[in-house]
């Protein structure tokens, strides 16, 4: 790996000015659990490497009625995995990342990070994008908001330019009675990678069993994130039973555009899509029984 | 891009390893494995898969397990960080270093290391963990030799005996 001149910026201010810079020769490292692997592979050979996990400020969960809630991008997995307030209002959220590596992982990887790789198996992103999440992203000119769900523009790519830094992702309070389910699907668990992960987020009416709102968000089987939004249009206003929710999940299948890899052929993952997509959809809305 | 010409600057780094500060100087490109290893002589520290997948490199920063072999060295800055040669005090081994011995959770060993204090880590967090907890928190730690089953067995040893002694 190597060489590369390294940077310790103490501010965003300096690590923007770097980014000016450097451009397309940087690559910033937050905990660099991916960011090490890809350059000891001689995937990545950055000339600068701007290391961000200095800037403490960058690291917070914020929680506020109005905006909802913020989260600084050095926050770790392990931070959002474990926070009380995080569990009691976005538990989809703290469940997302209990199914993300393992904990030595967990403890350095970052949100922040986790985005901004942009691999298609990202465990963050469908939930996030799901709960509609955008990112705040500033370089030296200002800062633009971006929804997450038009964030990711193929595997590794995102609309981030070279000299912008992902600094906040802000997700909305959820209306009442929404839940959410991630549903990863590993050949044999632990620390592997997503053969697919099926996101979805209910929102039931507050008088009746129907489906006021549905996010259903598919990982891993598609180039970047993406939402199946023909499966979710025809749930949308419908009161939800085990028939409309087949043929949601059929459609979804028809939706993703998985490749054949390593870790399942495509037609396997599609016939998971399925299954995933039935199973979240089904959890969720019994979630939303008890959900406040 | 056009860019200016690129100077490689050893980083001069101070690490506080079991308790004692080391200065050395290294390539900002090393990882905090490979310099506690060559650097420090810290050779408990195993590394290999050398890609974060294995759970041999595991120390513990501030009482937080970590993968050493994907870490850039710069980032354990300011931390305490304790490799297996910390673990053992005057008085003698760590109780789940015992237990390993007592339940021949050992081996070819050279997954011992990080597993023992991935379990130390989790133990430290929460002392009435489940077997099948620590069987979750484990799964970043891979064993090619016991089936786990002895290694489980020594950890959930290894708790009772911390649990009197934290009890004192």
């Amino acid at each position: 790996m190597g060489p590369f001149e390294y940077f310790e910026p103490e501010t965003v201010e300096i690590t923007l000015s770097l980014l000016r810079k450097y451009s397309d020769t940087a690559k910033v490292c937050a905990g660099g659990t991916d960011l090490v692997v890809r350059m000891r592979k001689r995937a990545l050979n950055p000339q600068f490497l701007i290391c961000i996990a200095g800037i403490r400020e960058l690291d917070y969960l914020g929680f506020e009625d109005e905006r909802g809630l913020r989260i600084g991008c050095l926050t770790t997995i392990r931070t959002i995995e474990r926070s009380p307030e995080l569990k009691e209002r976005y538990p989809m959220l703290s469940e997302v990342a209990t199914r993300f590596g393992s904990i030595a992982i967990r403890n350095v990887a970052t949100i922040g990070g986790n985005l901004c790789n942009a691999l298609p198996s990202a465990d963050m992103a469908p939930m996030l994008i799901a709960l509609s999440a955008k990112a705040k992203l500033v370089s030296i000119d200002g800062e633009r908001i971006v929804p997450l769900q038009d964030f990711f523009t193929g595997p590794g790519k995102t609309v981030l330019r070279a000299d912008e830094l992902l600094v906040e992702v802000q997700v909305p309070t959820p209306p009442p009675h929404t839940s959410g389910v991630y549903q990863k699907y590993t050949t044999r668990g632990g620390e592997e990678l997503a053969v697919v992960g099926v996101a979805a987020v209910v929102t039931r009416g507050s008088r009746n069993e129907s489906c006021t709102d549905v996010r259903i968000v598919l990982g891993t089987v598609v180039p970047a994130p993406m939402r199946a939004e023909k499966a979710e249009a025809i749930l949308k206003g419908k009161i939800v039973d085990d028939e409309i929710v087949e043929k949601a999940s059929d459609i979804a299948a028809d939706e993703s555009r998985p490749r054949d890899s390593i870790r399942g052929s495509a037609d396997y993952r599609r016939e998971m899509v399925r299954v995933l997509t039935r199973d979240a959809l089904r959890q969720a809305f019994e979630r939303t029984q008890s959900a406040r | 891009m056009p860019c200016e010409e690129v100077t490689y600057m050893k980083q001069r780094l101070e690490l506080k390893v079991n308790g004692q500060t080391y200065e050395v100087l290294v390539d900002p490109w090393q990882s905090l494995a490979d310099v506690l290893r060559e650097e420090l002589g810290f050779t408990g520290v195993k590394v290999s898969c050398n890609s974060g997948n294995c759970g041999s490199c595991t120390v513990l920063l501030d009482g937080k397990a970590v993968k050493s072999c994907i870490m850039f060295a710069p980032l354990a800055k300011g931390k305490e960080i304790l490799t297996i040669e910390g673990l053992a005090t005057e008085s003698g081994l760590h109780p789940l270093q015992e237990a390993f011995i007592e339940h021949f959770a050992v081996q070819c060993g050279y997954c011992t290391p990080g597993m023992i204090l991935m379990a130390k880590a989790l133990l430290d967090e929460n002392l009435d963990a489940t077997e099948d907890e620590i069987r979750e928190g484990l799964v970043g730690n891979l064993c090619r030799c016991t089936g786990y089953v002895k290694i489980v067995e020594a950890i959930m040893a290894a708790k009772e005996k911390m649990k009197v002694t934290s009890s004192h």
